[in-house]
Protein backbone atom coordinates (compact mmCIF):
# COMPACT_ATOMS: atom_id res chain seq x y z
CA UNK A 1 0.00 0.00 0.00
CA UNK A 2 1.18 3.48 -0.75
CA UNK A 3 1.96 5.32 2.49
CA UNK A 4 0.65 8.64 1.13
CA UNK A 5 -2.69 7.09 0.20
CA UNK A 6 -3.13 5.67 3.70
CA UNK A 7 -2.25 9.01 5.28
CA UNK A 8 -4.65 10.88 2.96
CA UNK A 9 -7.39 8.35 3.69
CA UNK A 10 -6.91 8.73 7.44
CA UNK A 11 -7.30 12.52 7.20
CA UNK A 12 -10.53 12.07 5.21
CA UNK A 13 -11.80 9.43 7.66
CA UNK A 14 -11.25 11.76 10.59
CA UNK A 15 -12.93 14.63 8.77
CA UNK A 16 -15.99 12.48 8.01
CA UNK A 17 -16.05 11.09 11.53
CA UNK A 18 -15.84 14.33 13.51
CA UNK A 19 -17.85 16.73 11.32
CA UNK A 20 -20.88 14.51 10.63
CA UNK A 21 -22.62 11.70 12.47
CA UNK A 22 -23.45 8.33 10.91
CA UNK A 23 -27.02 8.25 9.48
CA UNK A 24 -28.15 5.56 11.93
CA UNK A 25 -27.20 7.78 14.88
CA UNK A 26 -28.96 10.84 13.45
CA UNK A 27 -32.09 8.75 12.79
CA UNK A 28 -32.04 7.42 16.34
CA UNK A 29 -31.73 10.95 17.74
CA UNK A 30 -34.58 12.20 15.53
CA UNK A 31 -36.75 9.28 16.54
CA UNK A 32 -35.99 9.94 20.21
CA UNK A 33 -36.97 13.58 19.83
CA UNK A 34 -40.28 12.61 18.23
CA UNK A 35 -41.11 10.21 21.11
CA UNK A 36 -39.91 12.19 24.13
CA UNK A 37 -42.62 13.15 26.59
CA UNK A 38 -40.38 15.45 28.65
CA UNK A 39 -40.13 19.03 27.41
CA UNK A 40 -36.62 19.53 28.82
CA UNK A 41 -35.49 16.32 27.12
CA UNK A 42 -37.02 17.38 23.80
CA UNK A 43 -35.20 20.70 23.98
CA UNK A 44 -31.88 18.93 24.68
CA UNK A 45 -32.39 16.62 21.70
CA UNK A 46 -33.42 19.53 19.48
CA UNK A 47 -30.23 21.40 20.46
CA UNK A 48 -28.18 18.29 19.67
CA UNK A 49 -29.79 17.90 16.23
CA UNK A 50 -29.43 21.62 15.44
CA UNK A 51 -25.78 21.38 16.44
CA UNK A 52 -25.19 18.36 14.19
CA UNK A 53 -26.81 20.27 11.31
CA UNK A 54 -24.62 23.31 11.87
CA UNK A 55 -21.43 21.23 12.09
CA UNK A 56 -22.19 19.51 8.80
CA UNK A 57 -22.95 22.78 7.02
CA UNK A 58 -19.75 24.46 8.26
CA UNK A 59 -17.63 21.28 8.07
CA UNK A 60 -16.36 21.77 11.63
CA UNK A 61 -16.28 19.22 14.48
CA UNK A 62 -19.69 18.35 15.94
CA UNK A 63 -18.16 18.44 19.44
CA UNK A 64 -15.05 20.26 20.65
CA UNK A 65 -13.85 17.04 22.29
CA UNK A 66 -12.66 15.34 19.12
CA UNK A 67 -11.39 12.56 21.35
CA UNK A 68 -8.40 10.31 21.22
CA UNK A 69 -8.28 7.97 18.28
CA UNK A 70 -8.73 4.24 18.17
CA UNK A 71 -8.12 2.61 14.79
CA UNK A 72 -9.16 -0.87 13.72
CA UNK A 73 -7.15 -2.17 10.79
CA UNK A 74 -7.87 -5.37 8.86
CA UNK A 75 -6.14 -6.75 5.79
CA UNK A 76 -2.53 -7.26 4.75
CA UNK A 77 -1.05 -5.26 7.61
CA UNK A 78 2.61 -4.37 7.85
CA UNK A 79 4.77 -2.27 10.13
CA UNK A 80 4.58 0.85 7.94
CA UNK A 81 0.84 1.35 8.46
CA UNK A 82 1.16 2.74 11.96
CA UNK A 83 3.42 5.54 10.79
CA UNK A 84 1.00 6.51 8.02
CA UNK A 85 -1.89 6.56 10.50
CA UNK A 86 0.10 8.76 12.89
CA UNK A 87 0.97 11.16 10.08
CA UNK A 88 -2.69 11.29 9.11
CA UNK A 89 -3.78 12.04 12.68
CA UNK A 90 -1.22 14.82 13.06
CA UNK A 91 -2.25 16.36 9.74
CA UNK A 92 -5.96 16.10 10.56
CA UNK A 93 -5.28 17.80 13.90
CA UNK A 94 -3.83 20.76 12.02
CA UNK A 95 -6.17 20.83 9.02
CA UNK A 96 -9.68 20.05 10.29
CA UNK A 97 -8.72 21.11 13.07
CA UNK A 98 -9.00 18.57 15.89
CA UNK A 99 -8.42 19.61 19.48
CA UNK A 100 -4.97 18.50 20.64
CA UNK A 101 -6.09 16.19 23.43
CA UNK A 102 -3.09 13.96 24.01
CA UNK A 103 -1.04 14.67 27.13
CA UNK A 104 1.61 12.88 29.20
CA UNK A 105 -0.26 11.02 31.96
CA UNK A 106 1.81 12.53 34.79
CA UNK A 107 3.29 15.83 33.60
CA UNK A 108 0.07 16.54 31.60
CA UNK A 109 2.25 18.09 28.89
CA UNK A 110 0.32 18.24 25.61
CA UNK A 111 1.98 16.66 22.54
CA UNK A 112 0.08 19.17 20.36
CA UNK A 113 -0.50 16.67 17.56
CA UNK A 114 -2.73 13.96 19.08
CA UNK A 115 0.20 11.62 18.49
CA UNK A 116 2.47 10.35 21.28
CA UNK A 117 3.55 7.09 22.88
CA UNK A 118 0.53 4.77 22.86
CA UNK A 119 -1.78 7.03 20.83
CA UNK A 120 -3.41 6.76 18.40
CA UNK A 121 -4.25 3.25 19.53
CA UNK A 122 -4.19 0.86 16.57
CA UNK A 123 -5.76 -2.59 16.76
CA UNK A 124 -4.79 -5.00 13.97
CA UNK A 125 -6.68 -7.94 12.54
CA UNK A 126 -4.42 -9.37 9.83
CA UNK A 127 -6.28 -11.12 7.00
CA UNK A 128 -5.41 -12.47 3.56
CA UNK A 129 -7.64 -9.87 1.85
CA UNK A 130 -6.23 -7.74 -0.93
CA UNK A 131 -7.72 -4.62 0.55
CA UNK A 132 -6.89 -2.75 3.71
CA UNK A 133 -9.84 -1.67 5.83
CA UNK A 134 -9.39 1.13 8.36
CA UNK A 135 -12.05 2.17 10.85
CA UNK A 136 -11.60 5.08 13.23
CA UNK A 137 -13.48 5.60 16.47
CA UNK A 138 -12.68 9.02 17.98
CA UNK A 139 -13.57 8.73 21.68
CA UNK A 140 -14.27 11.73 23.89
CA UNK A 141 -13.33 11.65 27.56
CA UNK A 142 -16.75 12.44 29.04
CA UNK A 143 -18.08 9.04 28.07
CA UNK A 144 -14.75 7.17 28.12
CA UNK A 145 -14.23 8.13 31.78
CA UNK A 146 -17.35 6.13 32.69
CA UNK A 147 -15.81 2.84 31.48
CA UNK A 148 -16.24 0.03 33.97
CA UNK A 149 -14.99 -3.55 34.33
CA UNK A 150 -16.32 -6.26 36.64
CA UNK A 151 -14.72 -9.64 37.13
CA UNK A 152 -17.92 -11.36 38.25
CA UNK A 153 -18.08 -14.75 39.88
CA UNK A 154 -19.48 -17.10 37.20
CA UNK A 155 -22.35 -17.97 39.55
CA UNK A 156 -23.67 -14.40 39.15
CA UNK A 157 -24.58 -15.42 35.60
CA UNK A 158 -26.80 -13.42 33.27
CA UNK A 159 -28.55 -11.58 36.10
CA UNK A 160 -25.21 -10.37 37.45
CA UNK A 161 -24.32 -9.10 33.98
CA UNK A 162 -27.63 -7.24 33.61
CA UNK A 163 -27.34 -5.70 37.06
CA UNK A 164 -23.76 -4.53 36.41
CA UNK A 165 -24.72 -2.87 33.10
CA UNK A 166 -27.73 -1.15 34.69
CA UNK A 167 -25.65 0.01 37.68
CA UNK A 168 -22.92 1.41 35.41
CA UNK A 169 -25.36 3.49 33.37
CA UNK A 170 -27.18 4.75 36.47
CA UNK A 171 -23.92 5.63 38.23
CA UNK A 172 -22.73 7.56 35.15
CA UNK A 173 -25.93 9.66 35.19
CA UNK A 174 -25.64 12.76 33.01
CA UNK A 175 -21.83 12.77 32.83
CA UNK A 176 -21.27 10.71 29.63
CA UNK A 177 -23.59 13.01 27.57
CA UNK A 178 -26.67 10.82 27.25
CA UNK A 179 -28.42 9.59 25.23
CA UNK A 180 -25.52 7.15 25.06
CA UNK A 181 -24.85 3.91 23.25
CA UNK A 182 -23.84 1.19 25.68
CA UNK A 183 -20.97 -1.00 24.49
CA UNK A 184 -20.67 -4.26 26.40
CA UNK A 185 -17.93 -6.90 26.34
CA UNK A 186 -18.77 -10.22 27.98
CA UNK A 187 -16.13 -12.89 28.48
CA UNK A 188 -12.52 -13.03 27.33
CA UNK A 189 -9.83 -11.82 29.67
CA UNK A 190 -10.09 -8.55 31.56
CA UNK A 191 -8.44 -6.45 28.83
CA UNK A 192 -10.28 -8.29 26.06
CA UNK A 193 -13.62 -7.56 27.75
CA UNK A 194 -12.79 -3.83 27.87
CA UNK A 195 -11.60 -3.89 24.25
CA UNK A 196 -14.74 -5.72 23.09
CA UNK A 197 -16.95 -3.22 24.92
CA UNK A 198 -15.52 -0.46 22.76
CA UNK A 199 -15.43 -2.45 19.55
CA UNK A 200 -19.11 -3.32 20.06
CA UNK A 201 -19.83 0.38 19.38
CA UNK A 202 -18.81 -0.06 15.73
CA UNK A 203 -22.05 -1.90 14.89
CA UNK A 204 -24.62 0.61 13.60
CA UNK A 205 -27.87 1.10 15.49
CA UNK A 206 -30.68 -0.91 13.96
CA UNK A 207 -28.34 -3.68 12.83
CA UNK A 208 -29.12 -6.75 14.97
CA UNK A 209 -26.53 -8.82 16.77
CA UNK A 210 -25.44 -11.90 14.83
CA UNK A 211 -26.60 -13.91 17.85
CA UNK A 212 -30.43 -13.63 18.10
CA UNK A 213 -30.33 -14.27 21.86
CA UNK A 214 -28.02 -11.30 22.29
CA UNK A 215 -30.30 -9.12 20.16
CA UNK A 216 -33.11 -9.84 22.62
CA UNK A 217 -30.80 -9.03 25.55
CA UNK A 218 -29.71 -5.78 23.88
CA UNK A 219 -33.31 -4.73 23.31
CA UNK A 220 -34.38 -5.64 26.85
CA UNK A 221 -31.48 -3.69 28.34
CA UNK A 222 -32.29 -0.68 26.15
CA UNK A 223 -35.92 -0.67 27.28
CA UNK A 224 -35.05 -1.22 30.93
CA UNK A 225 -32.40 1.50 31.06
CA UNK A 226 -34.76 3.96 29.42
CA UNK A 227 -37.26 3.31 32.24
CA UNK A 228 -34.78 4.92 34.68
CA UNK A 229 -35.63 8.43 33.47
CA UNK A 230 -32.03 9.75 33.50
CA UNK A 231 -32.77 11.32 30.13
CA UNK A 232 -30.73 13.43 27.71
CA UNK A 233 -27.87 15.15 29.58
CA UNK A 234 -29.15 13.65 32.84
CA UNK A 235 -31.89 16.29 33.01
CA UNK A 236 -34.66 13.68 33.00
CA UNK A 237 -36.58 12.07 30.15
CA UNK A 238 -37.38 8.88 28.31
CA UNK A 239 -34.17 8.65 26.27
CA UNK A 240 -31.15 7.62 28.31
CA UNK A 241 -29.67 5.25 25.74
CA UNK A 242 -30.05 4.90 21.97
CA UNK A 243 -29.04 1.26 22.06
CA UNK A 244 -26.96 -1.49 23.65
CA UNK A 245 -24.33 -3.37 21.64
CA UNK A 246 -22.82 -6.60 22.97
CA UNK A 247 -19.70 -8.54 21.94
CA UNK A 248 -18.75 -11.84 23.54
CA UNK A 249 -15.77 -14.15 23.77
CA UNK A 250 -15.09 -17.41 25.59
CA UNK A 251 -13.50 -17.03 29.00
CA UNK A 252 -11.81 -18.97 31.80
CA UNK A 253 -14.13 -21.44 33.53
CA UNK A 254 -13.56 -19.58 36.81
CA UNK A 255 -14.13 -16.07 35.35
CA UNK A 256 -16.97 -13.94 34.06
CA UNK A 257 -15.52 -10.61 32.90
CA UNK A 258 -18.02 -7.89 31.92
CA UNK A 259 -17.00 -4.48 30.66
CA UNK A 260 -19.09 -1.46 29.77
CA UNK A 261 -17.91 1.34 27.51
CA UNK A 262 -20.33 4.21 27.10
CA UNK A 263 -20.47 6.24 23.91
CA UNK A 264 -21.85 9.79 24.05
CA UNK A 265 -24.57 10.78 21.57
CA UNK A 266 -21.79 12.09 19.30
CA UNK A 267 -21.12 8.50 18.19
CA UNK A 268 -18.42 9.19 15.67
CA UNK A 269 -17.02 6.49 13.45
CA UNK A 270 -15.89 6.11 9.86
CA UNK A 271 -14.47 3.33 7.72
CA UNK A 272 -12.46 3.22 4.52
CA UNK A 273 -11.44 0.29 2.37
CA UNK A 274 -8.31 0.84 0.32
CA UNK A 275 -7.94 -1.48 -2.67
CA UNK A 276 -4.62 -2.52 -4.16
CA UNK A 277 -5.35 -0.53 -7.34
CA UNK A 278 -5.66 2.66 -5.30
CA UNK A 279 -9.46 2.91 -5.16
CA UNK A 280 -10.87 3.92 -1.79
CA UNK A 281 -14.39 3.22 -0.59
CA UNK A 282 -15.72 5.24 2.34
CA UNK A 283 -18.46 4.28 4.79
CA UNK A 284 -19.55 4.84 8.37
CA UNK A 285 -19.00 1.35 9.83
CA UNK A 286 -16.96 -1.74 8.95
CA UNK A 287 -18.08 -3.16 5.61
CA UNK A 288 -19.58 -6.64 5.34
CA UNK A 289 -17.01 -9.21 4.29
CA UNK B 1 -33.74 36.09 30.04
CA UNK B 2 -30.23 37.23 29.13
CA UNK B 3 -27.67 37.36 31.93
CA UNK B 4 -24.89 39.85 31.37
CA UNK B 5 -21.48 40.21 32.99
CA UNK B 6 -20.93 41.45 35.69
CA UNK B 7 -23.62 39.58 37.64
CA UNK B 8 -24.82 40.58 41.08
CA UNK B 9 -25.69 38.31 43.98
CA UNK B 10 -29.30 39.55 43.90
CA UNK B 11 -29.60 38.84 40.20
CA UNK B 12 -28.53 35.20 40.48
CA UNK B 13 -30.54 34.63 43.65
CA UNK B 14 -33.66 35.59 41.72
CA UNK B 15 -33.13 32.81 39.16
CA UNK B 16 -35.41 29.79 39.46
CA UNK B 17 -34.65 26.12 39.00
CA UNK B 18 -35.53 25.03 35.46
CA UNK B 19 -35.59 28.57 34.08
CA UNK B 20 -34.14 28.96 30.57
CA UNK B 21 -31.55 31.74 30.18
CA UNK B 22 -28.64 32.79 28.01
CA UNK B 23 -25.51 34.82 28.76
CA UNK B 24 -23.93 37.80 27.03
CA UNK B 25 -20.75 39.78 27.53
CA UNK B 26 -17.50 38.55 29.02
CA UNK B 27 -17.24 34.85 29.87
CA UNK B 28 -14.19 33.12 31.36
CA UNK B 29 -13.42 29.64 30.03
CA UNK B 30 -11.63 27.36 32.47
CA UNK B 31 -11.60 23.73 33.51
CA UNK B 32 -9.40 21.33 35.53
CA UNK B 33 -6.00 23.01 35.20
CA UNK B 34 -7.33 26.57 35.48
CA UNK B 35 -8.95 25.66 38.79
CA UNK B 36 -5.74 24.08 40.08
CA UNK B 37 -3.44 26.89 39.03
CA UNK B 38 -5.77 29.69 40.12
CA UNK B 39 -6.21 28.20 43.58
CA UNK B 40 -2.47 27.55 43.88
CA UNK B 41 -1.75 31.22 42.99
CA UNK B 42 -4.32 32.42 45.49
CA UNK B 43 -2.84 30.30 48.25
CA UNK B 44 0.59 31.72 47.42
CA UNK B 45 -0.88 35.23 47.68
CA UNK B 46 -0.36 35.90 43.98
CA UNK B 47 -2.78 37.75 41.70
CA UNK B 48 -4.54 36.15 38.74
CA UNK B 49 -4.07 37.65 35.26
CA UNK B 50 -7.82 38.47 35.23
CA UNK B 51 -10.34 39.42 37.91
CA UNK B 52 -13.06 36.76 38.01
CA UNK B 53 -15.30 38.49 40.57
CA UNK B 54 -19.01 38.55 39.62
CA UNK B 55 -18.01 36.68 36.49
CA UNK B 56 -19.35 33.76 34.51
CA UNK B 57 -17.14 30.65 34.35
CA UNK B 58 -17.60 28.26 31.44
CA UNK B 59 -16.42 24.66 31.93
CA UNK B 60 -15.12 24.14 28.42
CA UNK B 61 -12.03 23.08 26.52
CA UNK B 62 -12.48 24.79 23.15
CA UNK B 63 -10.96 24.25 19.72
CA UNK B 64 -9.38 27.56 18.72
CA UNK B 65 -7.39 28.56 15.65
CA UNK B 66 -5.11 31.54 15.25
CA UNK B 67 -4.50 33.66 12.16
CA UNK B 68 -3.13 37.16 11.57
CA UNK B 69 -6.27 38.71 13.11
CA UNK B 70 -5.98 36.69 16.30
CA UNK B 71 -7.78 33.75 17.86
CA UNK B 72 -11.00 32.35 16.45
CA UNK B 73 -13.29 29.80 18.08
CA UNK B 74 -14.17 26.69 16.06
CA UNK B 75 -16.02 24.52 18.60
CA UNK B 76 -16.71 25.20 22.27
CA UNK B 77 -19.29 22.99 23.96
CA UNK B 78 -19.36 22.34 27.72
CA UNK B 79 -17.19 19.76 29.44
CA UNK B 80 -18.12 17.41 32.32
CA UNK B 81 -18.38 19.67 35.38
CA UNK B 82 -18.13 16.78 37.85
CA UNK B 83 -14.36 16.68 37.27
CA UNK B 84 -14.16 20.00 39.11
CA UNK B 85 -16.28 18.81 42.06
CA UNK B 86 -13.39 18.82 44.54
CA UNK B 87 -12.07 22.23 43.47
CA UNK B 88 -15.24 24.23 42.82
CA UNK B 89 -16.37 25.05 46.38
CA UNK B 90 -13.00 26.74 47.05
CA UNK B 91 -13.01 28.37 43.63
CA UNK B 92 -16.45 29.94 44.20
CA UNK B 93 -15.42 31.16 47.65
CA UNK B 94 -12.03 32.55 46.61
CA UNK B 95 -12.93 34.23 43.32
CA UNK B 96 -16.59 35.24 43.74
CA UNK B 97 -17.90 33.90 40.45
CA UNK B 98 -21.68 34.19 40.06
CA UNK B 99 -22.49 31.58 37.42
CA UNK B 100 -20.99 28.39 36.07
CA UNK B 101 -21.90 27.00 32.67
CA UNK B 102 -21.27 23.29 32.28
CA UNK B 103 -22.81 19.91 31.74
CA UNK B 104 -23.79 16.97 33.93
CA UNK B 105 -24.14 18.90 37.21
CA UNK B 106 -22.00 19.16 40.34
CA UNK B 107 -21.94 17.50 43.76
CA UNK B 108 -23.48 18.66 47.05
CA UNK B 109 -20.47 20.62 48.40
CA UNK B 110 -20.57 22.82 45.28
CA UNK B 111 -24.35 23.20 45.57
CA UNK B 112 -23.82 24.37 49.18
CA UNK B 113 -21.02 26.77 48.17
CA UNK B 114 -23.33 28.24 45.52
CA UNK B 115 -25.99 28.79 48.17
CA UNK B 116 -23.55 30.36 50.62
CA UNK B 117 -21.83 32.74 48.20
CA UNK B 118 -24.57 33.40 45.63
CA UNK B 119 -23.82 31.48 42.45
CA UNK B 120 -25.84 29.36 40.01
CA UNK B 121 -25.14 26.44 37.67
CA UNK B 122 -26.36 26.76 34.10
CA UNK B 123 -26.62 23.49 32.17
CA UNK B 124 -25.70 23.57 28.52
CA UNK B 125 -26.22 20.66 26.13
CA UNK B 126 -23.08 18.55 26.05
CA UNK B 127 -21.52 18.49 22.61
CA UNK B 128 -23.38 21.59 21.37
CA UNK B 129 -19.99 22.90 20.32
CA UNK B 130 -20.87 24.52 17.02
CA UNK B 131 -23.99 26.29 18.32
CA UNK B 132 -21.85 27.64 21.17
CA UNK B 133 -19.13 28.82 18.79
CA UNK B 134 -21.73 30.72 16.77
CA UNK B 135 -22.68 32.66 19.93
CA UNK B 136 -19.10 33.58 20.77
CA UNK B 137 -18.47 36.88 19.02
CA UNK B 138 -14.86 37.44 19.96
CA UNK B 139 -11.90 35.85 21.73
CA UNK B 140 -10.62 38.68 23.90
CA UNK B 141 -7.56 36.91 25.13
CA UNK B 142 -5.93 33.82 26.54
CA UNK B 143 -3.82 33.25 29.63
CA UNK B 144 -1.82 30.23 30.71
CA UNK B 145 -1.63 28.79 27.19
CA UNK B 146 1.26 26.65 28.46
CA UNK B 147 -1.48 24.40 29.94
CA UNK B 148 -2.49 23.48 26.40
CA UNK B 149 -5.42 24.63 24.27
CA UNK B 150 -8.15 22.70 26.13
CA UNK B 151 -6.87 23.71 29.58
CA UNK B 152 -5.93 27.38 29.07
CA UNK B 153 -7.85 30.33 30.55
CA UNK B 154 -9.75 31.88 27.65
CA UNK B 155 -11.56 35.21 27.87
CA UNK B 156 -14.38 35.47 25.36
CA UNK B 157 -17.31 37.72 24.47
CA UNK B 158 -20.66 35.99 24.06
CA UNK B 159 -23.93 37.10 22.52
CA UNK B 160 -26.89 35.15 23.92
CA UNK B 161 -24.92 31.98 24.57
CA UNK B 162 -27.53 29.31 25.27
CA UNK B 163 -30.16 28.00 25.73
CA UNK B 164 -29.01 27.29 29.29
CA UNK B 165 -31.13 25.67 32.00
CA UNK B 166 -30.78 26.87 35.60
CA UNK B 167 -29.96 23.40 36.94
CA UNK B 168 -28.58 24.42 40.36
CA UNK B 169 -30.02 27.58 41.90
CA UNK B 170 -28.51 29.84 44.58
CA UNK B 171 -30.76 28.34 47.27
CA UNK B 172 -29.40 24.80 47.47
CA UNK B 173 -31.71 23.19 44.91
CA UNK B 174 -30.41 20.94 42.16
CA UNK B 175 -32.32 19.61 39.17
CA UNK B 176 -29.83 16.71 39.11
CA UNK B 177 -30.74 15.74 42.68
CA UNK B 178 -34.41 15.79 41.69
CA UNK B 179 -33.75 13.57 38.66
CA UNK B 180 -31.61 11.24 40.77
CA UNK B 181 -34.45 10.79 43.25
CA UNK B 182 -36.79 9.96 40.37
CA UNK B 183 -34.25 7.52 38.93
CA UNK B 184 -33.95 5.73 42.28
CA UNK B 185 -37.74 5.45 42.31
CA UNK B 186 -37.74 4.05 38.76
CA UNK B 187 -35.04 1.45 39.37
CA UNK B 188 -37.51 -1.17 40.57
CA UNK B 189 -39.38 -0.98 37.26
CA UNK B 190 -36.11 -1.25 35.31
CA UNK B 191 -35.06 -4.30 37.33
CA UNK B 192 -38.46 -5.92 36.82
CA UNK B 193 -38.14 -5.38 33.07
CA UNK B 194 -34.85 -7.31 33.20
CA UNK B 195 -36.30 -10.07 35.39
CA UNK B 196 -34.04 -9.15 38.31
Amino acid sequence: MVADLIEETVVQLLRDAVTTLPPDVIEALQYAESCETSEVARSQLRTILDNVDAAGRLSVPVCQDTGVHVFYVTGPVDASIEESICMGVARATEEIPLRPNVVHPLTRENSGTNVAIGLPHVIYYPTGDEFLEITVLPKGAGSENMTSLAMLPPSDGINGIKQFILDTVVEAGGRPCPPTIVGVGIGGTSELAVSMAKEALLRPLGLPNLDPELTILENNLTEAINLTGIGPMGLGGDTTVLGVRICTAYCHTASLPVAVNLQCWAARRATARIYSDGRVRFGRSPFDP
Amino acid sequence: MILEYPLSKNKVQALQLGQIVSVSGTVFIGRDEVHMRALERRHQGKLLPVDLEDGILYHCGPIMTRDSRGWKVIAAGPTTSARMNKLEPDFIKEFGIRAIIGKGGMSRPTVEAMKEHGCVYLAFTGGAAVLAAQKITRVRGVEWLDLGMPEALWIIEADSLGPLTVAIDAHGNSLYDNVEKEVQGNLEAARLRLGL
